[in-house]
């Protein structure tokens, strides 16, 4: 299909008046020469690079995290060097040449694997979402972008080896339940994870959208649970232990823990449940009165998003927005819904159902049962955006308790 | 037709082989590689070292080497908080959201404080403390935590005897999944 320049050039300038990127909100570079028809372009080159014009960024939360800029993609897979971070010890350099893979315990054979005979197993290739189980931000200001709220969870196309593979390889015993994870890093982060989940759909991952695993995604080999908290799913993977019991580490009792309303607190909640976030508009985006395409990514852990609702009106009506296909399991999938803009003060909110029949819940309900002093961990209210009458959005803040 | 599409099924699943029970990629663990790495300790203290350390041994390590970061009692920060109880060995982290959650009020087992240090602390030097200063270290922090007494000494035997006050606090995640289908939310 031929594209005309004018057309792209007037889609440009719309996405320029809706303010649409905050790379396009920053200040425009020098103008380009004058028409690009009138001299040749630069050659060929051995590595792309993104348009000078377009400078998506991630923000970093201290040293040992950073947050996805969803304000300023589009559809479904996040940019390698977008996707969010989070380490315990800093990103460790380990060379791929030396590195190794254990897996012992209750098996019949422990054996190593070197990445080169990782990469000799039959592969596969997924893509889904991974998700931070803090991911959420209690006393977010009304100045908070759709980073700032939830950009600790990104998506990517994962390829490696089933995890199911490597344990018939070595013949996991059938009395082994729990396996511990263990990463090569200065934390030598642990965590204990159910024999189940290795037999559904976990896997060792070394290529995140086409190439090698980024360093800060556990470069050269990292555990994947399609659906399970962030932390469970051990970068830089060199140990695993099959076992009939969870080895109990710090991270998974002293920390990703989630305490509840009635003095106890829930362990191993592993599945991050259904979340959606609207991208568009959000914080700093200033709307112009007219059609405006409400839209955002949601997703669940616990299989494939079935439907989105929308409300323009603080919750009183909702609509189904639009999935954009393939709607795949365990994976954000873009919604989009078109609205007219009067000029009102209007709050605009989604919520995810996912194909359980889970409802994300609004945050009182979420309040009741977790209290008022819950862990960032597993929070996933019904969040939105605030749209004042001079067209300024802004996050719809709600009290925590 | 129908022949032929049989046959054309047929010749593809000619084709595909079996995956067979294991493809032989890898090589057989050495004991002493699987006994380098295995550093992991259960709460039933499978995986303790040989080795002991009393309460003031671990005393003066903490103040060369986690004092900086945790406080001279372990209370004062800047970083994570290590010690102290909830009146009552109550378990308000739910309610409230300014309680600390310290080795004597949160962890559930005694345990995993050794398996900690010996993988991650001190974070400017991971892996460099001795299983003897381990042991001391956790015995120092247990009883700054009024668990075990002053005069206390942690081995593999000792370690996983002591029963933490948060230990029956954790529950099982009943939020449940597709197999458990709830129409309503599971907050």
């Amino acid at each position: 299909m031929k594209v005309s320049r004018r057309r792209v050039l007037a889609t440009a300038a719309g996405a320029v008046a809706l303010g649409r990127t905050a790379a396009m909100q920053s200040p425009a570079p020098a103008p380009a020469a004058s028409d690009p028809s009138k001299a040749p372009g630069r050659p060929a080159r051995t590595l792309g690079q993104r348009a000078a014009f377009e400078k998506p960024q991630r923000i970093t939360r201290g040293a040992t995290g950073s947050q996805t800029p969803h304000q300023d993609l589009y559809g479904t897979i996040t940019p390698a060097d977008l996707h969010f971070e989070r380490h315990h010890a800093g990103v460790p350099e380990i060379d791929p040449r030396s590195y190794s893979l254990l897996i012992h315990g209750m098996v019949e054979r422990p054996m190593m694997f070197t990445l080169a005979d990782l990469k000799r197993f039959p592969s596969v290739s997924r893509v889904c979402f991974l998700e931070c189980s803090g991911n959420f931000n209690r006393a977010a200001p009304p100045e908070t972008t759709p980073q700032q709220l939830a950009g600790m969870t990104s998506q990517s196309e994962w390829t490696g080896v089933m995890l199911s593979t490597l344990f018939r390889e070595v013949g996991a015993r059938p009395q082994a339940t729990w396996f511990l994870a263990e990463g090569h890093d200065a934390a030598l982060l642990a965590r204990s994870i159910p024999v189940e989940k290795a037999f559904d759909d976990a896997m060792i991952a070394y290529a995140q959208n086409g190439e090698a695993i980024r360093p800060e995604q556990g470069y050269p080999a990292r555990l994947l649970l399609p659906g399970w908290e962030g932390n469970s799913n051990v970068k830089w993977i060199r140990r695993i232990e099959l076992s009939d019991r969870p080895f109990m580490t710090r991270e998974e009792t002293s920390k990703y823990t989630d305490p509840l309303a009635n003095d106890t607190a829930r362990i191993f909640s592993f599945v991050m449940d259904a979340r959606s976030l609207i991208t568009y508009p959000a914080y700093p985006v200033t709307l112009t009165r007219g059609w405006v395409e409400i839209n955002g990514i949601a997703w669940s852990g616990y299989g494939k998003i079935q439907r989105v609702d929308v409300s323009t009106d603080a919750g009183r009506s909702w609509a189904s927005a639009k999935l954009q296909e393939p709607v795949l399991p365990k994976a954000h999938t873009r919604f989009r819904h078109l609205w007219k803009w009067d000029g009102g003060e209007a709050i605009v909110l989604s919520r995810a159902v996912d194909e359980t029949g889970y409802v994300q819940p609004p945050r009182a309900e979420l309040l009741k049962t977790r209290g008022p002093g819950a862990a960032n961990y597993h929070l996933n209210p019904v969040t939105g955006w605030l749209v004042r009458s001079d067209g300024a959005v802004v996050y719809n803040q709600e009290a925590w308790g | 037709m129908i022949a032929i599409v049989a046959c054309a099924i047929a010749a593809f699943a000619a084709q595909t082989p079996q995956m067979p029970a294991t493809l032989g990629i890898g090589r057989p663990a050495m004991p002493a590689e699987i006994s380098a790495w295995d550093i992991d300790v259960r709460p039933d203290g499978v995986g303790l070292p040989p080795g002991r350390g009393a309460v003031t041994e671990g005393e003066t390590i903490y103040a060369a080497r986690c004092a900086s970061c945790h406080g001279k009692t372990g209370k004062e920060g800047p970083n994570d908080r290590l010690v102290g109880r909830e009146p009552g060995d109550a378990f308000p982290f739910g309610r409230d959201p300014q309680r600390p959650k310290t080795i004597g009020s949160y962890w559930p087992y005694a345990t995993t404080v050794f398996d900690y240090i010996r993988r991650a602390m001190p974070p400017n030097a991971p892996g460099s403390l001795q299983s003897g200063e381990i042991y001391g270290l956790v015995a120092y922090l247990l009883f700054l935590n009024d668990l075990i007494p002053a005069d206390a000494v942690m081995d593999a035997t000792s370690l996983p005897k002591v029963v933490m006050p948060a230990r029956d606090r954790f529950v099982p995640d009943p939020r449940g999944g597709p197999k458990s289908v709830n129409p309503r939310s599971r907050p």
